[in-house]
């Protein structure tokens, strides 16, 4: 697997992500975690539950800072940016979140009109029309009067993702955008990541644990196991990987080094951060 | 390795300065916070970035008009009760007669603006604490920050600006209640008339009495939405974390109010002599 390099992203790199450090409390969540994305292609982020997914995403869109390691979005170190400075780059990009984070004193109209009513000039009429169109996008045509808590968890996800990509951004992140979704629905998201790349050369970053749509839609994948970077490269590299732990995520099989029941002690000791000896991969 | 230590005597001594330093960090933080929502309240709109009228008109109505039979009907009663209670001991004097002014001026003065200020910390305290804790861990705040949505203009400055609209007018509407009330025990019991109890209690109430009383109310609405705020978006650990803010929110904004209380009486009635 090729790391890329240290410093400032080459052109065309639109996220560059430097060996980050995060701890929680004395616990290392990430450890020297880098890789980039170039423009237009899909970045996938694997790895099974609390390894660190989700905090890495934290770390790029700027709601998390990271204790080492640099972060660059379009060509800005944007590592010590506080909220105000973040304004303009957060503006060139969408987010759709794991719950999908629908304000639940709207209606699911007014969540996707949201960002075009702060941030455009757009006439009333104007807004109206691409909140319908971006609602259709995710195949939730005349949904625009309810409020979230009236629709099901798959549909709050698919407003969260019309919202995200309400002001047509340059890079969408998305976290685990199938789960909870059915096999047909998921797809549907899928294709949108792709129709979003190949219409719009749009950059994304993928969080999922989820291998079908996973190796549909990646440019690059990065595993991550423990807080740290398993493997990187293309979906062929990863798939033809001889990291057992690699090959045993892939395949979803409950045998193999990865443990599905830690020992308690170890568990605790893992929550204590002194677990200084990981579970040998080898 | 493991750090399971044996109880000792300087315990009390450690817990006390815990909570000492929870203070501490609690009124830092809604310093910060008030300072963040001063500056959305009156810096941006100078340079034309308004807060958002129609959240300002919900939370007028949630927070304040929505308010209003409770505290009218138990700022009533209150006043009911405190006539009952000097009368009875006026009378020993041989004063019955002069209860109006004693309630009167102990409602404008103090009870009216405390008893709405505890009444609010508990009903829209507690309600925007529970509401932004919610919003914190359902990433809504996240999700407000990520588009470059600030969350103090947007969810801190409508509830602040309406509620130091708000509360000094319920503080009002708990004075006019409590001499109602008041009203009510003189003309049932004492076959008092309405001309006679007005000329009794505004005897000896002045304006100050009402303005310095309407002032605390107004200064308590500050302590109230960022003690709850703050406590709402500091957030951490899911529903569990929710209930606690909660109740740390209306136990810290009563705390607070009592204070602030007790140094505007002094300062008032001592050092100014209004
Ligand atoms: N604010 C926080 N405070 C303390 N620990 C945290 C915090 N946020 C995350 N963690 C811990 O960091 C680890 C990684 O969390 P993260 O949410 O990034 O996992 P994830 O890979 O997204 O998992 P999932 O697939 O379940 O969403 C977890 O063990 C979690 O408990
Ligand atoms: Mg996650």
């Amino acid at each position: 697997m090729i790391i890329p390099e240290l410093g400032p992203p080459k052109e065309n790199i639109i996220v560059k992500a430097n060996n980050l450090v995060k701890e929680f409390e004395g616990r290392r969540v990430l450890d020297n975690v880098s890789f980039e994305v170039k423009k237009g292609e899909v970045l996938v982020i694997m790895g099974g539950s609390g390894c660190g997914k989700s905090t890495t995403l934290r770390i790029l869109i700027g709601l998390e800072k990271a204790d080492e390691g640099n972060v660059w979005l379009f060509n800005e170190n944007i590592t010590a940016y506080d909220d105000k400075q973040f304004d303009a780059i957060r503006k060139r990009f969408g987010v759709l979140f794991q719950s999908g984070a629908l304000f639940n004193s709207m209606t699911v109209g007014e969540n996707v009109s949201l960002p075009l009513h702060q941030h455009t000039e757009l006439d009333e009429n104007v807004i109206q029309i691409i909140m319908r169109m971006k609602l259709e996008m995710v195949g939730l045509t005349g949904f625009e009067h309810l409020k979230p808590a009236e629709i099901s968890g798959g549909m709050k996800k698919r407003v969260g993702l019309a919202r995200a990509i309400a002001l047509d951004p340059e890079l969408v992140f998305y976290d685990e955008p199938s789960a909870g979704l059915d096999p047909v629905m998921s797809a549907v998201i899928d294709e949108l990541i792709l129709d979003l790349k190949k219409k719009m050369n749009i950059t994304s970053v993928v969080v999922t644990h989820h291998m079908d749509s996973a190796f549909k839609i990646a440019d690059k994948m990065v595993m991550l196991y423990q807080g740290r970077v398993l493997a990187y490269g293309t979906p062929d590299e990863i798939r033809n990987s001889d990291d057992p732990v690699v090959q045993q995520f892939i395949s979803g099989s409950a045998d193999g080094p990865i443990p599905y029941r830690t020992s308690r002690d170890l568990y605790l000791q893992t929550l204590a951060g002194i677990a200084e000896e990981r579970i040998d991969t080898r | 390795m493991t750090n399971i230590r044996l109880p000792s005597i300087l315990d009390p001594v450690a817990i006390i300065g815990k909570k000492f330093l929870d203070i501490i960090k609690l009124i830092g933080g809604v310093g910060l916070l008030l300072s963040d929502t001063f500056f959305w309240g009156i810096i941006a709109p100078l340079t034309g970035k308004f807060p958002d009228r129609k959240s300002i008109e919900k939370q007028l109505i949630d927070e304040g008009v929505n308010s209003v039979p409770i505290v009218g009907l138990l700022s009533f009663t209150v006043g009911l009760i405190l006539a009952m209670q000097t009368s009875f001991n006026l009378e020993k004097l041989g004063a019955a007669t002069y209860f109006p002014a004693l309630v009167a001026v102990a409602t404008v003065r103090e009870l009216g603006p405390l008893i709405s200020s505890i009444i609010i910390s508990g009903r829209v305290g507690a309600s925007i604490a529970a509401e932004l804790g919610t919003m914190v861990v359902a990433e809504e705040i996240d999700a407000l920050r990520s588009m470059s949505l600030h969350p103090v203009r947007f969810l801190v400055i409508p509830r602040v600006i309406a509620l130091f609209i708000m509360l000094p007018c319920l503080a009002m509407l708990a004075n006019v209640a409590s001499i109602a009330g008041a009203f009510v025990f003189g003309a049932s019991t004492l076959d008092m008339s309405f001309a006679s109890f007005k000329q009794m209690a505004f005897e000896y109430m002045t304006d100050t009495d009402v303005w310095t009383g309407l002032l605390k109310a107004a200064v308590f609405s500050f302590l109230i939405s960022g003690i709850s705020c703050y406590n709402g978006l500091t957030v951490t650990g899911g529903a569990e974390g929710v209930g606690r803010a909660t109740t740390r929110s209306v136990v810290f904004s009563i705390f607070a109010i009592i204070i602030a209380d007790g140094i505007f009486t002094a300062v008032f009635y001592y050092l100014l002599k209004l």
